[in-house]
């Protein structure tokens, strides 16, 4: 199954047959206090080395969101769209839970978006999934109810299948547009959730079908030397079935960690992304 | 073993998370004729502080200040009827629930043990608390603090909400309020009308404890 996105000019595919996508985590005020207060004052300086740095690292689309407190999220949101498309022509993934912002970025933007995120929640769907339909975007769906996030895979799974049964047929949302997040919570906090989540990828690559993303920086979360436990999570979440993630470009570990997946899974015809990457390290150097 | 070797083991096993070991030498130091609150104050409650202390460093990660927690937690299962019937002090009674809209509760549930290690009297009332189930769990319970915590920028807006219904059930004066979760910030704490913020489990903790020391005081 392809989910294709895109931007004004450039167009990428996703897809268990194409090279994995990196998705650029970085443009997120979360846990970044200097980001935050430059955002509340309007200043979007930090958005533009964002964008430089995540490209430069082998970044295919670039995640975007404003949720700091105290800021105008929608504005800020729209702005920023605006900001990166006139930087780069890779396409966006617009990152909100808040309805009023996902609507003005999705407004903004040019292109095919990324919507993150909706959940199984009937709220949500109700909320979300209009949107999307009328942007003719694609969308991140979590399997997480009003409830709870579930650890058993299986109850993963079945929230996913509710998912995209009541996108596909309530809201009219083709199904390849639909990228299930399996769900990357911490190591850190039990030894048996990335497990888990590996089961999970399975289960729905082998009976759904869809694309997959998810939050990869999450499960070093709490624990040393993070760079080496994103890289060798990514390349076993990709063997499972994973064929995305948001994740850290910017650091070249974890980058050709996930090519050298690519190469070994088969989505590297001959080795010539690989090569290709070689010779451009050795040529910079 | 003397109660002295008790209290060392006590304290080196909560260190390194070895619940099997905290809980004999818990049972082995009462066997002793050793009261709960010596084991309680004197080693486990110190070996959880130190356990944070490291944490705050950057010495100590996640899963070792889970384990700890653990430990310490199957000891308590043990001392803690113990001590109801001694009538030792509690530091404070902690009443804590994730707001609605949210069912993050890996920070709180962290956030917990961490405060039970330092004694206090931890009530969790879950994730998705809407604001009539926090005012009811403060009659109930009569908690010098209410903890909220939200991890989404979507959910923080209930702190203010709670905050609101707690002062109009006419409550307010009657707890300290303390807020956190991945996105809050001291400045969010303020605007929301908390009276404390920490970002992290073991920052929770002390300043819980200086928030207590400052009310008792005025």
């Amino acid at each position: 199954m392809h989910t294709i996105v895109s931007s004004a000019n450039q167009t990428l595919t996703i897809g268990s047959d194409q090279p994995f996508c990196i998705i650029g985590e970085r443009i997120n005020p979360t846990g970044r206090k200097a980001f935050q207060e430059q955002l509340r004052a309007g200043d979007l300086s930090a958005v533009e080395k964002d964008v430089a740095d995540q490209v430069a690292g082998g970044a295919m689309m670039l995640d975007v969101n404003m949720g700091a407190p105290l800021v105008d999220e929608a504005a800020l949101l729209a702005q920023s769209v605006r900001l990166i498309q006139s930087l780069t022509d890779i396409p966006l993934c617009i990152d909100s839970s808040v309805v009023e912002a996902l609507e003005a970025g999705l407004a903004a933007y040019e292109g095919k978006a990324l919507v993150n995120s909706v959940t199984a929640e009937d709220e949500r769907m109700e909320l979300i999934l209009p949107l999307v339909k009328k942007y003719g975007a694609a969308v991140i769906a979590l399997p997480n109810d009003d409830k709870e996030i579930p650890e058993d895979p299986q109850r993963r799974f079945e929230l996913t299948q509710y998912l995209v049964d009541k996108a596909t047929t309530k809201y009219g949302i083709p199904i390849e547009d639909i990228v299930i997040d399996p769900l990357a919570m911490p190591i850190g906090a039990d030894s048996q959730m990335v497990v888990r989540t590996m089961e999970t990828i399975e289960l729905i690559a082998e009976k759904i079908g869809v694309n997959m993303t998810l939050g990869a920086s999450n499960v070093s979360f709490g624990m040393p030397d993070r760079h080496t436990l994103n890289s060798v999570f990514l390349p076993m979440a990709m063997g499972a079935g994973l064929t995305s993630a948001i994740m850290d470009a910017r650091t070249p570990r974890i980058v050709t960690a996930v090519k050298a997946a690519d190469l070994m899974l088969g989505n590297d015809e001959w080795g010539m992304n690989w090569i290709a990457a070689h010779r451009a390290r050795e040529a910079a150097s | 073993m003397t109660p002295d070797d008790v209290l060392k083991v006590l304290y080196d096993e909560t260190m390194v998370g070895n619940a099997p070991a905290v809980l004999e030498h818990t049972n082995a130091g009462l066997e002793l004729g050793m009261s709960p609150s010596t084991i309680l104050f004197d080693a486990l409650i110190p070996a959880l502080e130190e356990v944070g202390a490291r944490f705050e460093r950057g010495d100590y990660f996640v899963p070792e200040m889970l384990i700890a927690g653990k430990a310490m937690s199957g000891a308590l299962e043990v001392l803690r009827p113990l001590l109801a019937q001694t009538g030792a002090e509690t530091v404070g009674t902690f009443l804590m629930g994730t707001v609605k809209g949210d069912v993050h509760d890996i920070g709180k549930n962290l956030v917990n043990i961490m405060l039970e290690g330092a004694g206090f009297h931890v009530i969790d009332i879950g994730v998705q608390v809407p604001p009539e189930k926090f005012i009811e769990a403060i009659q109930e319970h009569k908690p010098d603090i209410v903890g909220m915590s939200a991890f989404l920028t979507t959910t923080m807006p209930m702190f203010k909400v709670n905050i609101n219904a707690i002062e109009k059930a006419g409550l307010r004066d009657d707890v300290i309020i303390m807020v956190g979760g991945a996105p809050v910030t001291q400045e969010y704490a303020d605007v929301s009308g908390a009276d404390g913020y920490a970002a992290d489990a073991a920052t929770a903790v002390r300043r819980a404890k200086e928030l207590i020391a400052v009310r008792a005081g005025a």
